[in-house]
């Protein structure tokens, strides 16, 4: 098991705060930064391990910075805190974006991320809980997380907890049936402690989702399954920060979280063939100069 | 050291046994929930349902979502039994016991009820003779499989303090008392009766047969050693290398494939040691089952006394 950096978790901390005082344009601007960042930090791991998904690691980024530096309560030196909030990343295919996040949040040092994928590292190339603090459950094959945090909300539930429990989840991996069995579940339990992140970004492996087996109304299925739906900007995270803590009534959230796979870097943008394409050494340092803006 | 079983004796549904165990341990304990996917009879978790509504989460028809909610609870500190009839739980959500339960080392509690061809003629697809195989290749998975009530019970108060992931088979077929005082410990074999021409190695509801067997075999002047092989993974592989050592053959019975469970499992070790001795493996062949209810079926497979020490005195005269 990694084991935590102080030192980024005072930045992080620091962070936090001073994102709690800021002006809401101010906060926009910080977790923008923060973001990508986190985005240049990424490529850079994909392009030396020499694999990674980075569409989705593009797209989700957003989402998974709002909840570490805005929302989530959890602590980077306790991560087996009882009482912290959960985030399971069901897309696991996307743990370089997460690996990226929970380093900055001083979950691990940064200088692990340097051993992505290489011989014996903790980072696989799906997230590995036993391994990498801050993971809370191994994901990877599609269509897992939502049950294991229904799970996850029910034991909140029984225990009396004021914890909540998000799950990011891919657009892509809802053609998988398990998703809307944990719905069904999720919808008659009144779970109203657990919150659903679609990062809707109408790609998946090998086409648009609409072309394979078409989502759409997303909306409408969620509702129907008896959740509260809210769509927003995956991009905004003023937006995102808002839904994320929004008062709750006695139902589940669904975020659908509008995103645009490859996000942030011009060349890759709504384009099928970065889902798991390794950007070579140059496009990587054009990448890096456009998320610097 | 013997224990015979005799013809007509008393013989129990070990579901029975799990949920009065169940309940017992949940009173002292409220970190235990049940999970089920609408199984709340035929897993009998009616009187736990009664007595701690609130920790039963029947989740409908839906295994894959069933296990993974296991592993939320399990991940969050509770204790989870998660009960469906063996086919479905194993069949249908292989996957989250690999990825959800035992990759991420949640601490689930499986329970397979009714396995092997407990549901006699509802068919194929309500047997359950391929989850031992199955799971026997998903790494830090236990597999424990109760000879009778007393074990049974046994078995769900290790795994209830064990927070390690494990499947528990929990027969329906009736099956007499065999293990008597005997303690369980997880990973063990226990010597049901000491012989040294042919070593028998029983799982489940093969063991009182096994036992049986043994009997008949000694009026032929054989003596058969009778292993109660409760743990299949991980597999008391000193039991058995002494069973080769000791005596010149082995049998395996199982209500089970045999490609892939129990006998394969023993046979990997007997052939890695440098003089192997010979094996025969009963178990369901790879087929489907015809029509038939459990003691029918048993029976057309040769998952009976009669077959079991046919195959021990066959070993035991042969010079092979």
């Amino acid at each position: 098991m990694l084991v935590a950096d102080s030192s980024a978790a005072a930045d992080w901390r620091r962070f936090r705060k001073e994102l709690a005082d800021a002006e809401p344009e101010h906060r926009r601007e910080m977790l923008r930064r923060r973001a990508n960042q986190s985005r240049t930090t990424d490529l850079a791991m994909i392009g030396r391990a020499g694999l990674g998904h980075v569409g989705g690691d593009m797209s989700v980024l957003d989402i998974l910075t709002t909840l570490f530096f805005a929302v989530l309560r959890v602590d980077p030196e306790r991560p087996d805190w009882a009482d912290r909030d959960r985030l399971v990343l069901s897309k696991g295919h996307t743990a370089g974006a997460l690996y990226a996040t929970l380093s900055a949040a001083g979950f691990f040092g940064a200088e692990e991320l340097e051993t992505f994928a290489a011989p014996y590292s903790a980072l696989n190339g799906h997230p590995n809980r036993v391994k990498v603090p801050g993971v809370e459950t191994n994901t990877g094959p599609l269509g897992h997380g939502l049950p294991v945090a229904v799970g996850m909300a029910v034991a909140g539930r029984l225990a009396g907890s004021a914890r909540q429990v998000f799950v990011v989840l891919g657009d892509g991996e809802l053609q998988e049936g398990s998703n809307w069995e944990a719905a069904m579940t999720a919808g008659h339990r009144r779970l109203s402690n657990l919150t659903a992140v679609i990062d809707r970004n109408r790609l998946q492996q090998g086409a648009r989702t609409e072309d394979t087996s078409a989502l759409d109304p997303l909306d409408d299925k969620w509702r129907s399954f008896g959740w509260d739906v809210v769509t927003v900007d995956g991009h905004d995270h003023l937006a995102l920060l808002e839904a994320f803590t929004a008062t709750r009534g006695d139902r589940p959230t669904c975020v659908i979280a509008n995103t645009i796979k490859g996000r942030g870097v011009s060349f890759m943008e709504d384009r099928v063939e970065w889902h798991h394409k390794v950007p070579t050494a140059e496009q990587i340092s054009t990448a890096a100069a456009e998320l610097a803006r | 050291m013997s224990a015979v079983v005799e013809t007509g004796a008393q013989t129990y549904d070990c579901r029975v046994a799990f949920a009065e165990e169940l309940i017992e341990l949940a009173r002292a304990d409220e970190r235990i929930v049940a999970v089920c996917n609408d199984s709340v009879g035929s897993s009998n978790l009616g009187g736990f349902a009664k007595e701690f509504p609130d920790r039963l989460i029947n989740v409908g028809i839906a295994e894959q979502d069933m296990v993974g909610v296991g592993a939320g609870l399990a991940l969050s500190g509770y204790i989870p039994f998660v009960c469906a009839a063996a086919p479905f739980l194993t069949g249908r959500a292989l996957e989250q016991i690999k990825a959800d339960v035992a990759y991420s080392e949640s601490p689930v509690v499986l329970c397979g009820m009714s396995p092997g061809m407990a549901y006699g003629e509802l068919g194929p697809t309500h047997h359950s003779i391929e989850d031992l195989a199955w799971l026997r290749a998903i790494a830090g998975l236990g597999i424990v499989v109760p000879a009778d009530p007393a074990e049974t019970r046994a078995a769900v108060r290790w795994a209830a303090g064990a927070r390690t992931p494990v499947f528990l088979r929990i027969g329906r077929f009736k099956v007499p008392a065999v293990t008597g005082d005997r303690p369980f410990t997880f990973g063990r074999s226990s010597c049901l009766r000491d012989g040294d021409d042919v070593t028998v190695v029983a799982t489940g509801t093969m063991v009182s047969r096994a036992l049986q067997a043994a009997e008949e075999a000694a009026a032929e002047g054989v003596s058969v050693r009778v292993l109660n092989m409760s743990t299949i993974a991980p597999l008391d592989e000193e039991a058995i290398r002494r069973a080769a050592r000791e005596t010149r053959a082995i049998v395996t019975a199982e209500e089970a494939t045999v490609t892939g469970g129990l006998g394969a499992a023993v046979a990997a070790i007997v052939v890695s040691d440098r003089r192997p001795v010979p094996m025969r493996m009963l178990g369901v062949p790879r087929q489907f089952a015809p029509t038939g209810d459990t003691a029918m079926l048993l029976e057309h497979f040769g998952l009976t006394a009669a077959e079991i020490r046919a195959a021990a005195v066959t070993l035991a005269r042969s010079d092979a």
